[in-house]
């Protein structure tokens, strides 16, 4: 075991894995958290906290991660190399793993520009992939960066993200190889609602033998509404909401287009769990975790099994 | 070469303040060429400046000079009056200009008339382009002559992030092309996708901005001088 973390565990014991999405307040308020965190104890494996996600400011996950953990949830650690350099985020890993924290997920980060601060200087010292290899560096070796050695352990499962819909199509399985490569022990990719360029994508994993050399775990968003969707398929890059989904979502009275959501995505989870190479889904109910539990439950996942 | 934009006339009139005769002194090399600051500029400039005072009822006397470089010393040799007999220097140069002038006229206090930007070129009429950040360690040869630092928002190093849509990146879609698109393009074409498997690794900035001021010292070159 690297990290003997939840996570680690259950993945290495082949079990289908259930990661979701804990977004931290934007501000102090822990009573947030802690009800968030109620609606997921016990419902999924582990949960990605995220690090201050497009740009903008809130509870460092690192905190928010220990709040988990107190509360008896793992938490997936994300950290961007948006906002630090090499000497912040390898100090905050050390601290991170002294608070308890096992799971890391490597990002680059949204550009500064789509947060509340678009003035602020991004940082980008190091890209996701050499961060993940200085992460697999501080664990396997013991060395940080320039390679002093570190003092006292560090076991850490390290994640990272993959998009299999961003352009060119070509660097996508490439890159996801160079994460494997750089250190990346599980992967958990953007929200999925093209099937069929997502299909195309892991057989090209696949075919490459990279589920085999890392974890894939397939995102999976509920959507609220055709107006969510809509929004989602204009205004973020690297999310296609194919035509067919929105015009399902249409095609229900709005009162019930919530509903239809969580019929889309339960359908997709079945789709998904039957696919060569995938080991898990990372299921990002955005501001929406109390569902979380109903769509697992509908989708078979529960109880989530004890390793 | 160096791009930059003038400040907007708003700015440049608060920044002149009550004084009573200003020189805009403009440069004849890259902000001639980008049409922010050569003797056309100075024109316009100095064109309104004096409408703007005639208009407030202020008395303004406005010089127009334009010097082939404002980044060496010597090129300043014809205009050592203009610029002492005014009460404050507007330069239309890049912030090396202004400040050759600070260092050779301790008397002045010389005003910035652009925004320097950054090094680049014009890619269509009107439309100039950053292409090169001044790393100090260019990796062009590993990137099919497209720079990812200067040219990608992230300054990525290893391919494109998820915002790369079409060929364009996220941040502004309509004006940025995604430069990891334009890398793998040329690549495919040349045949060299294998290029980019190779992780590329943890860039070291010492020699950038973050390596503190950056000074070239060339031996060889120290000793002409002495020779002379």
């Amino acid at each position: 075991m690297k990290s003997n973390s939840n996570l680690e565990k259950l993945l290495a014991s082949g079990k289908f894995a259930v990661t979701s999405e804990l977004g931290p307040p934007k501000g102090t308020d822990v009573a947030a958290i802690e009800k968030k965190a109620g609606y997921l104890k016990g419902k999924v494996d582990a949960v990605n906290i995220t690090d201050n996600q497009t740009a903008i400011v809130r509870m460092s996950s690192i905190a928010t991660s220990k709040i988990l953990i107190d509360l008896g949830l793992e938490p997936v650690m994300q950290m961007v190399s948006r906002d630090r350099n090499r000497l912040a985020m390898q100090s905050d890993l050390f601290g991170a793993y002294a608070l308890g924290i096992r799971n890391v997920l490597c990002l680059t980060g949204d550009h500064q520009k789509f947060g509340n601060h678009p003035q602020a200087k991004g940082v980008f010292d190091l890209d996701s992939i050499q961060m993940l290899k200085m992460v697999k560096a501080m664990r396997d070796e013991g060395k940080v960066l320039c390679g002093d050695e570190i003092s006292g352990g560090f076991e850490m499962f390290i994640g990272a993200a993959a998009n299999p819909f961003g352009d060119p199509f070509v660097a996508r399985v490439p890159r996801l190889a160079k994460k494997a490569e750089a250190g990346a022990d599980f992967i958990q990719t953007q929200c999925i609602f093209d099937m069929d360029r997502f299909s195309k994508w892991l057989a090209g994993a696949v075919d490459r033998g990279l589920d085999k050399k890392v974890h894939i775990l397939a995102g999976v968003t509920p959507l609220k509404s055709a107006g969510m969707a809509n929004y989602m398929n204009k205004n973020v890059a690297g999310i296609n909401v194919p035509e067919e989904i929105i015009e399902r979502l249409k095609g229900v009275a709005k009162e019930k287009q919530a509903d239809e959501g969580i019929k889309i995505c339960v359908e997709q989870i079945q789709q998904i769990k039957e696919m060569k190479g995938i080991s898990g889904i990372h299921l990002m109910a955005i501001e929406w975790e109390h569902r979380v539990p109903e769509i697992l439950e509908l989708a078979g996942l529960l109880p989530r099994p004890v390793v | 070469m160096i791009l930059a934009e003038r400040k907007p006339l708003a700015e440049i009139i608060e920044l002149i303040g009550d004084a009573r005769k200003v020189l805009v002194l403009g440069c004849g090399t890259c902000v001639t060429v980008c049409f922010a600051g050569g003797s056309k500029e100075v024109g316009i400039l100095a064109s309104q400046l004096r409408m703007a005072a005639s208009k407030a009822g202020k008395e303004l006397e406005v010089v127009e000079e334009t010097i082939e470089r404002q980044c060496e010393d010597e090129f300043f040799e014809g205009v050592k009056e203009k610029i002492s007999d005014a009460d404050v220097v507007l330069s239309l140069a890049c912030g090396v200009g202004v400040q050759t002038i600070a260092e050779l006229f301790p008397e002045v206090v010389p005003l910035p008339g652009v925004n320097t930007t950054s090094f680049g070129r014009p890619v269509e009429p009107g439309v100039f382009v950053e292409y090169c950040a001044g790393c100090g360690d260019c990796l062009l040869a590993l990137t099919a002559g497209i720079c990812p630092i200067a040219r990608c928002s992230k300054s990525l190093l290893n391919g494109p992030c998820g915002g790369s849509e079409n060929g364009r990146c996220e941040v502004d879609p309509e004006n940025i092309p995604c430069a990891w698109h334009m890398i793998y393009e040329r690549l495919e074409k040349l045949g060299r996708l294998d290029w980019l498997d190779k992780i590329s690794e943890a860039k070291d900035w010492s020699s950038s901005a973050s390596g503190g001021v950056r000074i070239d010292i060339r031996e060889d070159l120290r000793e002409i001088k002495l020779e002379s």
